[in-house]
């Protein structure tokens, strides 16, 4: 499996409310102190959950 | 390339003020991707809001904005509009800003039927003051000033605004986001008084209180307590109890106010 | 081309100077005794293709004409005292986001409802001190028909030329009686817009102070797209908590009206007989009728008295107060309410002379009598 999107994290907007790591349907993303990050780039289907219930702005899903 | 909110964000704005998993945030990405598709020229269009927590967002939109007193939003919308109708109006608000301290502005901008959009986003609580109950807190829930539960019973905001005579009337949440711009992008082009409301969450101050452990835990309970209408239809009673509707609760025509008046000014100077 | 005259009320002759100064904007709320204003207004403004709103409430009332003038338009509601009493958080907020607007306050008596069909003096501090928050504040008060006419439109001037609501306060006497008014020619009186811009967009700051004290402003809906907000606010319109902005921005908010330059533009002040007076009766709106009548009285009595009736209320005309302290025997304060400009006054000539009051509030006029005798009295 090859994923259909780059994630970017913006990690100075990143407060850590952990939603897009709940909510996100093939668990790409994780909590890292905190901050989110991508723990598994290739399992991202470029749904687009994680940016749209981003509520800080934080994350931009570059499809590829 | 991903969607580039920052066309529409003054520069430097960002982060916002909102706590960590408040939803207003991507309440105003849904507002902003909606006046994109709308195609709004952000010189013609100004977003108004009163005093709190939602009414913090004007404040980092790049287009004319007004930040007004607690409650007035749309009293001074109001104003703007009539001056200028050729501008697309805004507001934008919480539900104590709105519905309690400026429910007598809401119901009658409502009643006018004046063209303009009105994000209402209901957090259930008063949270830039701390966390005190409003008008829209469900009966029985905890708050700073309800510390035996709220005795109150709570307004149906989007029922209210039908009651008032807005004439398009939806109802989404935080958790459904793309929901979020698609209503918005209805309420813009729908000529008269639209008015989205918007079920959203406040961790900080209501989550905490009222035994939600985490704001994933809040964010589920939007997504578990909205039925789309068309599905609560075919639901009973008892399948609702508990349930919120969501999508297009209403949507008529009726003469819009400043068309109104123009007919007025026409008709007096053709006299 | 003779001029046109007619037989107008105070309040009349108030929307008709309004209209004369450009006002396009009305958002009002029915309230005794000033709603022959919106009533005239409801007829005109529509001939001009100016709007008309009759609002919810008082507050909504406010609240429209400040986003009206915020639109670009020259916005006006009309009160009395109660009204105003709503209005006064929007009225701080017009100070502090400097909006340009008029509220007229056809002044009755008493605290709360009191008596709506009377007249009375009695909002003149708190069309000082009404709104909370330390702010300027410019108040305008005729005397006569034909005055309301040309204070209206020097109101809607100086809200425009420092961008800031003024209060036009008439009592109820002088806003249902009826006079004689000649309509100035256009032109005849001076009309004033507020600066617009001279930058380009991507420059403008809505507060931006190098270009004086009293910062251009644009209109939503123009090329310039801007932020407004009632927090303390630095020069580009956003929020700010830092101590020597705020500072400087509150110092700058009085400093426009209060400045010495500013007060000599602002103040207007109607003398007479005060050159030779020992005594002179302080006396403004209807009261300065029966002031006036008093000097008369009095200079035929062989007592040196005058008038002093500042038109212009706020800000107070303190160098002139204090020059007039120093050269009369005594100065005798007359006012529909039970003392308030008196305290003005008082701070003002000290102990240079002596201090009389004579004041009214059961719902009839102060008499040239009760003016004189008081004058007596303190002489």
């Amino acid at each position: 499996m090859s994923a259909k999107a780059e994630i970017e994290i913006i990690e100075a907007y990143c407060k850590g409310c952990s939603i897009c790591v709940e909510f996100c349907p093939t668990k790409v993303l994780e909590m890292d102190a905190f901050v989110v990050k991508v723990a598994n780039a290739d399992a991202c289907i470029a749904c687009n959950q994680c940016e749209l219930r981003c509520p800080d702005f934080a994350i931009k899903v570059h499809k590829l | 390339m991903a969607y580039d909110y920052e066309k529409s964000i003054r520069p430097g704005k960002l982060p916002h003020i909102w706590c960590p998993g408040c939803g207003h945030g991507i309440v105003m990405k849904g507002l902003i991707r909606a006046m994109d598709t709308c195609g709004l020229e952000k010189n013609n269009t100004a977003i108004v809001s009163g005093i709190g927590c939602a009414s913090r967002m004007p404040g980092y939109l790049d287009f004319n904005t007004l930040h007004t007193a607690h409650g007035r939003a749309a009293a001074f919308a109001t104003g703007v509009k009539m001056a200028k109708p050729e501008m697309t109006v805004i507001c934008c608000g919480g539900d104590g800003d709105g519905a309690a301290i400026g429910g007598n502005h809401f119901i009658h901008a409502c009643r006018r039927n004046i063209d303009m959009t009105y994000v209402l986003l209901n957090n259930y609580i008063y949270g830039m003051t701390g966390g005190q109950f409003s008008s829209s807190t469900p009966p029985g829930h905890l708050a700073s000033t309800t510390p035996y539960g709220n005795p109150d019973p709570a307004f149906d905001l989007a029922k209210l605004a039908i009651g008032a005579g807005a004439t398009f009337v939806a109802r989404t949440t935080a958790f459904h986001a793309t929901q979020i711009d698609k209503l918005i992008v209805e309420g813009i082009k729908h000529k008269g008084m639209a008015v989205i409301e918007i079920l959203d969450d406040c961790p900080t101050t209501y989550g905490r209180r009222n035994k939600f452990r985490s704001v994933v835990d809040m964010m589920k309970r939007l997504k578990d307590i909205a039925v789309p209408v068309t599905a609560a239809a075919k639901m009973t009673p008892e399948q609702l109890e508990g349930k919120t509707l969501t999508g297009v609760l209403h949507k008529e025509d009726r003469p819009e106010y400043c068309e109104n008046y123009a007919k007025i000014i026409a008709r007096v100077q053709g006299a | 081309m003779a001029k046109k005259i007619a037989l107008l009320q105070g309040n009349e002759a108030c929307a008709h100077g309004a209209l004369y100064a450009g006002c396009n904007f009305f958002g009002g709320y029915p309230i005794t005794p000033s709603t022959e204003v919106a009533e005239v207004m409801s007829g005109e403004l529509p001939k001009v293709g100016g709007k008309f709103i009759q609002m919810e409430d008082e507050i909504g009332a406010m609240a429209s004409i400040i986003g009206a003038s915020l639109a670009g338009s020259k916005a006006l509601t009309a009160t009395s005292g109660p009204g105003v009493s709503l209005k006064q958080e929007l009225i701080g907020y017009a100070c502090i986001a400097e909006v340009p607007c008029v509220i007229i306050n056809v002044m009755r008596g008493g605290p709360s409802t009191g008596m709506p069909t009377g007249p009375g003096q009695s909002d003149v501090m708190q069309a000082r001190w009404g709104t909370h928050g330390d702010h300027a504040a410019i108040a305008l008060c005729p005397s006569s028909c034909q005055e309301i006419f040309s204070e209206t439109v020097r109101a809607f001037n100086l809200a425009e030329k420092y961008r800031m609501p003024v209060q036009v306060l008439f009592d109820e006497i002088v806003g249902h009686m009826r006079e004689r008014i000649v309509f100035p020619e256009p032109g005849e009186l001076e009309v004033i817009d507020r600066t617009a811009p001279s930058v380009p967009p991507e420059q403008y700051k809505p507060f931006d102070t190098s270009f004086g004290d009293v910062p251009p402003l644009a209109a939503f809906g123009s090329d310039y797209r801007f932020h407004v907000t009632g927090l303390n606010k630095a020069e580009d319109g956003f929020p700010t908590t830092k101590a020597e902005l705020v500072d400087a921005e509150e110092r700058r908010q009085i400093r426009k009206v209060e400045g010495a330059e500013a007060r000599a533009d602002i103040e207007l002040n109607e003398e007479y007989m005060t050159e030779d007076a020992e005594v002179v009766i302080f006396a403004y709106g209807s009261t300065a009728r029966s002031a006036r009548y008093a000097v008369n009285e009095l200079r035929e009595q062989g007592i040196k008295a005058g008038l002093f009736r500042p038109i212009t209320l706020w800000p107070f005309p303190e160098k002139r107060v204090a020059e007039l302290g120093e050269q009369v025997k005594a100065m005798v304060v007359a006012e529909m309410n039970l003392g308030q400009m008196v305290f003005e006054v008082e701070r003002i000539v000290k102990n240079t002379c002596k201090l009389g009051l004579v004041t009214r509030v059961d719902g009839d006029p102060l008499t040239p009598t009760q003016i004189i005798d008081q004058v007596k009295e303190v002489l």
